[in-house]
């Protein structure tokens, strides 16, 4: 009787795993490639997974807008390799910018996104507050929203109201951003940014395998701070709001700021999170890279098991994992099946719509039967 | 008189004003500048055209109380197949695109009936379900282009042989013949009456259709249902009827869109026509409760004559493109002051 209750109560991964398993099989794919794959998304993803968790405890749902922190920290990236790359060389901030291989720009990016994550976290807050029981769909019409906005300022912004000249960034008309920004830093090269500044730091190799072991670090440096998180006062509040609004209002926790605070918290460490994937996949592509942020982070949150009012820190590293291998074989499985591996690259996108589908109306069907 | 039109002002709403003030100071740039405005407006009224099925596929949905049809890339994939057939059995003029509606509709209604279930099960969380029933749709239909067993060698990649192309021109087709129907130009103003026709038909349909027994039962399911329910309203079915309408129409409206435009967009392109519908209604003055005709004429003409004329107007006051731009900002915008007001039932 209890296997069968952990059986049903981990349904989703377990069904996902088969279905890894199955596609890894078809694919035929090198074991140790895969893993070092896995391990590489692990490093580079999970912190924005777990960016998700507070907002699902609040009872926001699923935070769509983690796009306006991807957004932050894409802005500060963005200053700061605008600095890097145009300081005289004699500056005392370029210095520091370049200590450790890029790790002072790293850091000073995170320091600067931070508060524009918490302003955009505080105006979705209360945007969210106006819409309680739409959180989700407003959540994610607030980020295509600010995706306009965002091309606003880096498209045509850059060079007509916000001066700028920086033919490495700027395109050739002297208006916007290019498309691609380059932040990887070759070896024995002078750093212009901030690619590669935490992998870099400690890369052990195991066999053939690279493990970017300071990425990997903060992840359970986050894990560790959300649990204890959730032990505090704070923390606490924040779990009641999510049971129950009313009864928490009744006694005496302001739950509309609790709500605001939730997502405040999940926009900035989603800004941190998009810094980190920036820095691993060392290339900034302007206007798209923050765009499937909520979608995949949410689909791998979902993939590991949690709903939208529940979610836990190992929903988060099984979905990483699970989602990212299936992300990773579905293309090559596509070719072996299929002779085409487009339908591999349409499977994967499908899983990734059709898992947040089927698990927000798994989710509203049982909220109704209660 | 001055009070009802001080009433009506407020009563549109800051994001409504400014639209219309916007449009007022885009149509004034295009004046000083000396832009050609004619052109300008018949341009305007293609794109109304194309889109405004789709908009009004969102009223059934509206009028029953499930709330905006997110999920309008559904009825447009459905759409898409019956497009595909009629033009894999070579169908042309008139006659192909009659086809291509009439053979698209089987496959909106029963894709309708399923969406109809699966939203009567989620009960306040049908936008949500609905956008990813939309992206799931395409997802899934993406997969599905690539192998059914299409042959005509317009429609397959030159290379390979299988596996239907991204974009399928509609020029030997059907493409055009709804624009070109006894179509005139007036100064510079080219009149797609065929289109205009063909949305107008279905403008007048709809707004009978909340006349009729039917349609009075949808209002009353959206607006009370324990009401509804006591006065003997299967409310059930009234809210199916409502979503396979919205689907059946949105699968009309893609075939509509696509004989104006040439093309039948395939895999991910019907993946976010759902929002421009959406944020049009929207601006026409419908809430996630209440929606008209009228609403959706209004809201069309308003977000479509914007859409078109900010590119030649800006271009001559600045360089780069900013309507897509104008596009995410007003549409998405105007989606999110809406979802924000209001007596949503999702309020609890």
């Amino acid at each position: 009787m209890r296997t069968k209750d952990l059986l049903i109560k981990n349904a989703v991964p377990i069904v996902f795993a088969a279905l890894s398993i199955l596609l890894v099989v078809a694919s035929q794919m090198d074991p140790l490639f895969l893993l070092q794959e896995v391990i590489t998304r692990l490093s580079r993803n999970s912190f924005l997974v777990l960016a998700l968790i507070i907002p699902v405890i609040a009872g926001l749902g699923l935070n769509f807008a983690i796009v306006l922190g991807a957004m932050s920290g894409q802005a500060a990236v963005i200053m700061i390799t605008h600095w890097m790359t145009t300081m005289p060389a004699d500056n005392t901030m370029l210095a520091i910018f370049r200590w450790q291989g890029g790790l002072g720009g790293f850091l000073f990016s995170a320091i600067i996104s931070a508060p524009i994550a918490l302003i955009l976290g505080w105006l979705v807050g209360k945007t969210l507050n106006a819409a309680k029981g739409r959180e989700m769909i407003t959540a994610l019409m607030l980020g295509f929203f600010a995706n306009g906005i965002y091309q606003l300022i880096f498209l045509i912004g850059i060079g007509t109201v916000i001066p700028m000249t920086n033919p490495r960034m700027v395109l050739p008309g002297g208006v916007g951003l290019r498309i691609t920004v380059d932040l990887f830093n070759p070896v024995g090269r002078p750093i212009r940014s901030i690619g590669g500044a935490l992998n870099n730091l400690i890369l052990p190799r195991i066999g053939m395998i690279r493990i970017p072991v300071v990425p990997l670090l903060v992840v359970a440096g986050l894990c560790l701070f959300i649990y204890f998180f959730m032990r505090t006062k704070l923390g606490q509040q924040i779990r009641a709001t999510g049971q129950d609004m009313y009864v928490s209002e009744v006694a005496g926790i302001k739950v509309n700021k609790i709500r605001v605070i939730a997502v405040m918290f999940s926009t900035v460490l989603a800004a941190w999170g998009q810094l980190i994937w920036l820095q691993d996949i060392g290339t900034l592509n302007t206007y798209a890279s923050h765009e499937q942020v909520g979608m995949f982070a949410i689909a791998a949150l979902l993939v590991g098991g949690a709903s939208t009012k529940r979610a836990t820190i190992w929903n988060a590293l099984i979905g990483v994992v699970l989602f990212h291998t299936l992300f990773v074989v579905s293309p090559v499985a596509g070719q072996r099946l299929f002779g085409q591996s487009q339908i591999g690259e349409y499977f994967r996108v499908f899983i990734a719509y059709g898992v947040i589908g089927l698990s927000l109306a798994l989710h509203a069907w049982r909220t109704k039967k209660l | 008189m001055w009070k009802n039109l001080k009433d009506f002002v407020l009563g549109l709403g800051i994001p409504r004003l400014t639209i219309i003030g916007f449009l007022g100071f885009l149509f004034a740039v295009a004046f000083a500048t000396g832009l050609a405005i004619p052109p300008l407006i018949g341009d305007s009224l293609r794109r109304v055209g194309m889109a405004g099925i789709m908009v009004l596929a969102m009223l059934p949905t509206v009028r029953a109380g499930i709330g905006l049809n997110f999920g309008l890339p559904l009825g447009i994939v459905s759409g898409l197949i019956g497009a595909l057939i009629s033009m894999q059995l070579d169908f042309t003029g008139f006659f192909g695109f009659f086809m291509a509606v009439l053979l698209g509709i089987p496959f909106s209604v029963i894709s309708g009936i399923g969406y109809a279930w699966l939203l009567s099960k989620v009960r306040g969380q049908e936008m949500m379900v609905g956008t990813y029933v939309g992206f799931s749709s395409v997802a899934f239909m993406s997969i599905w282009w690539l192998v059914l067993p299409f042959t005509h060698p317009e429609m397959i990649w030159a290379i390979g042989g299988s596996g239907l192309r991204s974009q399928l021109s509609l020029r030997n087709h059907y493409g055009q013949v709804l624009n070109n129907f006894l179509s005139f130009e007036i100064g510079g103003m080219a009149v797609p009456t065929g289109l205009l026709l063909f949305f107008a038909l279905f403008c007048v349909i709809l707004y009978y259709f909340f006349r009729t027994k039917a349609g009075l039962a949808i209002d009353a399911t959206g607006q009370n249902e324990s009401y509804a329910i006591a006065s003997g309203v299967n409310t059930k079915r009234m809210r199916t009827i409502a979503v396979v309408m919205s689907n059946v129409l949105g699968g009309i409206g893609i075939v509509a869109y696509a004989q104006s435009y040439g093309f039948l967009q395939l895999y991910t392109g019907p993946m976010f026509m759902a929002f421009p519908a959406v944020a049009a209604i929207l601006i026409g003055g419908a809430s996630l409760r209440k929606a008209s005709v009228t609403n959706v004429v209004v809201g069309t003409l308003l977000f479509q004559t914007l859409l078109t004329i900010s590119l030649p107007v800006t271009a001559q006051v600045i360089t780069g493109d900013i309507t897509e731009i104008a596009r995410l900002i007003i549409a998405n915008g105007m989606i999110v002051y809406a979802l924000t007001r209001g007596s949503g039932k999702g309020g609890r």
